[in-house]
């Protein structure tokens, strides 16, 4: 049985863009604060902590999401642990989301000239004071464009998710497909949809790099 | 629970198959990928506005939408258009599209970076447009962004395992079957996640070496661009 | 018989006109300095002759060609032309070697063993045939300089541009590069040296040229130098020589 697009249809796929966002901010917030620890660790005093960092780092980011999605999903059932879809996807987009955000955090750490580290320490700040007070505000600045770049990411990768039947945007076409066969068009549409969640994502990034940019130039220029 | 992986490595033979093309999938796509989108990027670079504009929307549109989605488009629109392409076919030329959009954004940025001087400079000595492009910018733009180039192929290979979707046979869709075969999914995709990992790591000392070809005055002094 | 003339050129940037009618000519063999203030336009009117950048109106001929032609085979106008910037603009992923046979190989077709020959010859002529094998970041300042002569030179141009060729240097460079040009001039190749060296000038060029507020101002020859007519060629040597 064929039937052509409808308004109902439409409304389907808008809710499943719905939870495509719902699935994004999740993965941004559980990743975000996974991304953090990732970042901490990576820049800690303690050796086996810098190392444990970066071999989980190492680990995520060698892996396909997929096989993450897999293993959380399939996996731990077989385990004995049950889960829903919502949960899988959540947990292995925080995964993810972490590992990719810790490491462009890290950088964005770094960044910060050493002599600002030092220049706090000599102010008798404690190492978290000296974090907090001092170097996050800095780094946070850098971090922005970059973070806001990866969110585009995040949005596309939760159409991962549809593979083990969570319904959010890609899975909501498939099942449009199923049901009226059109599947060029549909995914036309789908596409589309993402377009306007990412595109004014990386416009946005786009333009606070250039501002950066511009902003470093002029703080050099003051400095020489 | 008890872990058991005999079942899993007993098939090694339908992992290897995978492997095989997985690897063959990443490096076909790496060197189409490279090309392609470098074209892109001297596309968007250029002074021709019909050339720019369609290599900037091809970029954006890729670059904003999800692969997953890309590769059902190319699938179902190749066999409404009456080609029927093997899924190997199809995913080849759908990792190559992906790609190459996000290798036209960084070799755009290589290409920026190189001094507006150096362009003149090989302009005064004679050299056509194209040779500035070849002999001049290429090689200082490459090594430049080459980190981000190497990230880029990598992501490209773990990004082939979507590609189980349209029935590609490679690791990830040799996975499913196993798994489908012994119920030991938990195990299998332990083993699958290990070799995407080495695999990963293999290509970054593949990469590795490639600079050390590639670029003789960074080995010899060991100073960056 | 002029290689080089320009005629009552004119050049403007977005609203600043930088040239605003510059004639001159150059007879072939010649050595021209040209002097003037920063911000004079003698850097332009260098990067116009080599059709870096375009004019407004005018006419520039150089070597036969009519660079403001927009039929013009800019391939020849670059064979018969050669320039040199200030920030020697070597390319820093090739040796000095291929640094020089790069344009000789790919715009001339020459031969590989016979472009290695002309490179050897011209780094023997800037004295820096033991750096062929080196990278320019190897190099200090004043050898970079004198390698970028040596590339332009492989190309065997008819008339040399420099642009304030020595102004990065420190004063021991300085005299590096500058005896090499000097050489070069004895030559008998045709040149046209912006420089703010008063007193080199003097010793090796044939004809001065004064540009001040996008004019030529005062020409001649070395004399003018020493004995400016206008007040404003005084002022601007005045300035020059402390
Ligand atoms: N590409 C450009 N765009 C806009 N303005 C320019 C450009 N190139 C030069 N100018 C302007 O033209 C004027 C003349 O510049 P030019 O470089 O020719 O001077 P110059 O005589 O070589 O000075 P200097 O001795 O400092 O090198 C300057 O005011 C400069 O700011
Ligand atoms: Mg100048």
């Amino acid at each position: 049985m064929t039937t052509a697009i409808n308004p109902g249809h439409l409304q389907f796929l808008l809710t499943g863009a719905f939870w495509t966002l719902i699935l994004s901010l999740m993965a941004f917030l559980g990743g975000g604060a996974g991304g953090f620890l990732v970042a901490l660790g990576r820049t800690s005093p303690f050796r086996l902590l810098r190392i444990l960092a970066a071999v989980y780092v190492q680990i995520v980011q060698g892996t396909p999401l997929l096989i993450i999605l897999f293993l959380i999903y399939f996996g731990l059932p077989s385990l004995g642990f049950s889960i829903s879809p919502l949960l899988a996807a959540g947990v292995s987009l925080t995964i993810y989301v972490s590992a990719y955000l810790g490491e462009i955090w890290r950088g964005c750490l770094e960044s910060v000239p050493k002599a600002q580290w030092e220049a706090a320490e000599c102010l008798a700040l404690s190492r978290t004071q000296r974090l907090f007070k001092v170097i996050l505000p800095q780094a946070i600045r850098i971090a922005t464009p970059p973070t806001v770049g990866f969110s585009v990411q995040i949005i596309k990768n939760t159409s991962l998710t549809s593979v083990v039947g969570f319904v959010e945007l890609t899975r909501a076409g498939q099942l449009i497909n199923n049901s009226i066969f059109e599947p060029f068009l549909i995914y036309i549409i789908v596409a589309s949809i993402y377009f306007c969640l990412c595109f004014p994502v990386s416009a946005f990034s786009q333009r606070l790099e250039r501002s950066g940019a511009a902003r470093l130039r002029a703080l050099k220029a003051v400095s020489a | 629970m008890i872990l058991d992986f005999t079942a899993i490595l007993a098939r090694w033979q339908m992992l290897l198959d995978g492997l095989t093309l997985t690897i063959q999938l990443a490096l076909v796509t790496t060197i189409t990928g490279f090309i392609i989108g470098t074209l892109c990027a001297v596309a968007r670079r250029s002074h021709v506005v019909i050339a720019a504009r369609a290599a900037t929307i091809y970029v954006e549109s890729i670059r904003n939408t999800p692969f997953l989605v890309q590769i059902f488009i190319v699938y179902f629109g190749l066999s409404s258009l009456g080609f029927s392409f093997s899924p190997v076919a199809v995913a080849i030329i759908a990792l190559t599209i992906n790609v190459s959009a996000y290798t036209a954004e960084i070799m755009r940025a290589g290409f920026d970076s190189i001094h507006p001087g150096q362009w003149e400079a090989g302009e005064c000595l004679g050299l056509s447009r194209v040779q500035n492009y070849w002999h001049v910018a290429l090689r200082p733009a490459i090594e430049r962004v080459y980190s981000s180039l190497t990230s880029q192929f990598i992501l490209l290979m773990l990004a082939s395992s979507m590609t189980s979707q349209i029935s590609a046979e490679e690791l990830t869709a040799a996975a499913n079957f196993i798994q489908s075969e012994t119920y030991r999914p938990f195990e299998t995709y332990i083993i699958v996640a290990l070799i995407y990992l080495a695999i990963s790591l293999l290509m970054r000392l593949v990469f590795w070496g490639i600079a050390l070809l590639a670029f003789p005055r960074r080995r010899r002094l060991g100073t960056n661009l | 018989m002029s290689i080089v003339m320009l005629k009552d050129v004119k050049k403007s940037f977005d609203k600043l006109q930088v040239l605003k009618g510059v004639s001159f000519s150059v007879a072939p063999g010649e050595v021209m300095a040209l002097i003037g203030a920063s911000g004079s336009g003698k850097s332009t009117a260098l990067r116009c002759i080599d059709r870096l950048e375009l004019i407004d109106s005018g006419e520039i001929v150089v070597c036969g060609h009519r660079v403001n032609d927009p039929q013009l085979d800019l391939r020849k106008l670059r064979l018969d032309v050669g320039i040199v910037f200030q920030s020697y603009n070597l390319f820093p992923h090739l040796t000095i070697e291929e640094n020089i046979t790069l344009a000789p190989r790919s715009v001339k077709k020459i031969s590989r063993a016979q472009a290695r020959e002309i490179a050897l010859a011209s780094l023997a002529k800037v004295g820096l045939s033991e750096k062929a094998q080196n990278y320019p970041e190897q190099l200090s300042g004043g050898q970079q300089q004198r390698a970028a002569i040596a590339r332009s030179l492989a190309m065997e141009p008819k008339v040399m541009l420099f642009d304030e060729v020595t102004s990065a240097l420190d004063p021991k460079l300085t005299g590096e590069v500058l005896k090499v040009i000097e050489a070069l001039a004895a030559s008998g190749i045709t040149m046209i040296m912006v420089t703010h060296e008063m007193n080199f000038a003097r010793r090796i060029a044939d004809k001065v040229i004064f540009m001040h507020q996008g004019y030529v101002h005062e020409s001649g020859s070395t004399d003018i130098l020493t004995s400016p007519r206008t007040s404003e060629l005084r002022e601007f040597i005045g300035d020059e020589l402390h």
